[in-house]
């Protein structure tokens, strides 16, 4: 049901700076609504999310409730050899998701 | 005489008292809540204006989905590098908005999502360095239709 979309270049030069996006389908329901009949809807959001790069991290983040539904997160990394992304994001209620992008280094 | 003196030398020594309190204190006085979860990240460093770049629209149409970015002026080398990025607000249920780790192997100090606003209020990005001093910017943002904490599903 989640998917994720991840925007990271095939191809770079080595030691080229690039921007890698991601965006993970998630209510992120805050814990601070309630329905009609008065009843607190319960928390339900991505707590963290971790971008690893041939194993080793280059990037984390916590997320709290105020950080809008389907999570959107942009960062930037320094390439120096090919290899693979690897995304992982996890939630409340067992929430785990992961993806992963390849890129070859010239 | 020497009373006028006495009397001199403590009027310059409170003043210079002043002036030092006046440096130790925030730019502008934030909410309680929203100092607490800075002192849990810094804990008694001083933080200080400057370095960081936050980009909010001053004024946003939705407050649920509002895009930031936050940027911080850094070499990125291993021995001067941004390690991690903390957002705040004034008037959210929670003070907290996110914390972005980053490396020297990021390149560029920059992460950008988007965020939730209960209210028109004040956002602040604080960073820390690999220096162990911390920075800030902030910025005051005007929402017309408020992320709704309080909504009805």
């Amino acid at each position: 049901m989640a998917s994720a979309l991840i925007n990271v270049p095939a191809k770079a030069k080595r030691g080229e700076i690039i921007e890698i996006k991601t965006l993970m389908s998630h209510i992120m329901e805050t814990g601070y609504r309630h329905t009609a009949s008065g009843e607190a809807v319960p928390r339900d959001i991505i707590t963290s999310f971790i971008c690893r790069f041939n194993g080793s991290e280059i990037f984390r983040a916590d997320l709290f409730p105020a950080i809008s539904a389907n999570p959107f997160m942009s960062f930037f990394t320094t390439v120096t050899e090919s290899g693979k992304f690897e995304f992982e994001w996890v939630g409340d209620n067992g929430f785990a998701e992961k993806a992963s992008a390849a890129i070859s280094v010239e | 005489m020497h009373d006028q003196s006495t009397r001199r030398d403590f009027i310059a020594l409170a003043g210079s008292a002043a002036v030092f309190a006046v440096t130790l204190r925030p730019a502008e006085a934030t909410p309680a809540s929203m100092a607490a979860a800075i002192r849990s990240v810094v804990g008694g460093e001083p933080v200080k204006t400057g370095k960081v770049k936050l980009d909010v629209p001053p004024l946003v149409e939705n407050g649920n989905t509002v895009p930031m970015t936050v940027s911080v002026a850094s070499p990125m080398a291993p021995e001067d590098h941004v390690k991690s990025i903390h957002v705040f607000n004034e008037k959210n249920p929670q003070p907290n908005m996110g914390n972005f780790y980053l490396g020297p192997q990021a390149g560029r100090a920059q992460v950008s999502t988007r965020i939730r606003l209960a209210d028109s209020q004040k956002v602040v990005a604080i960073a820390k360095l690999s220096d162990g001093s911390f920075w800030s910017a902030s910025v005051d943002v005007v929402v017309t239709l408020a992320a709704c904490t309080d909504e009805v599903v």
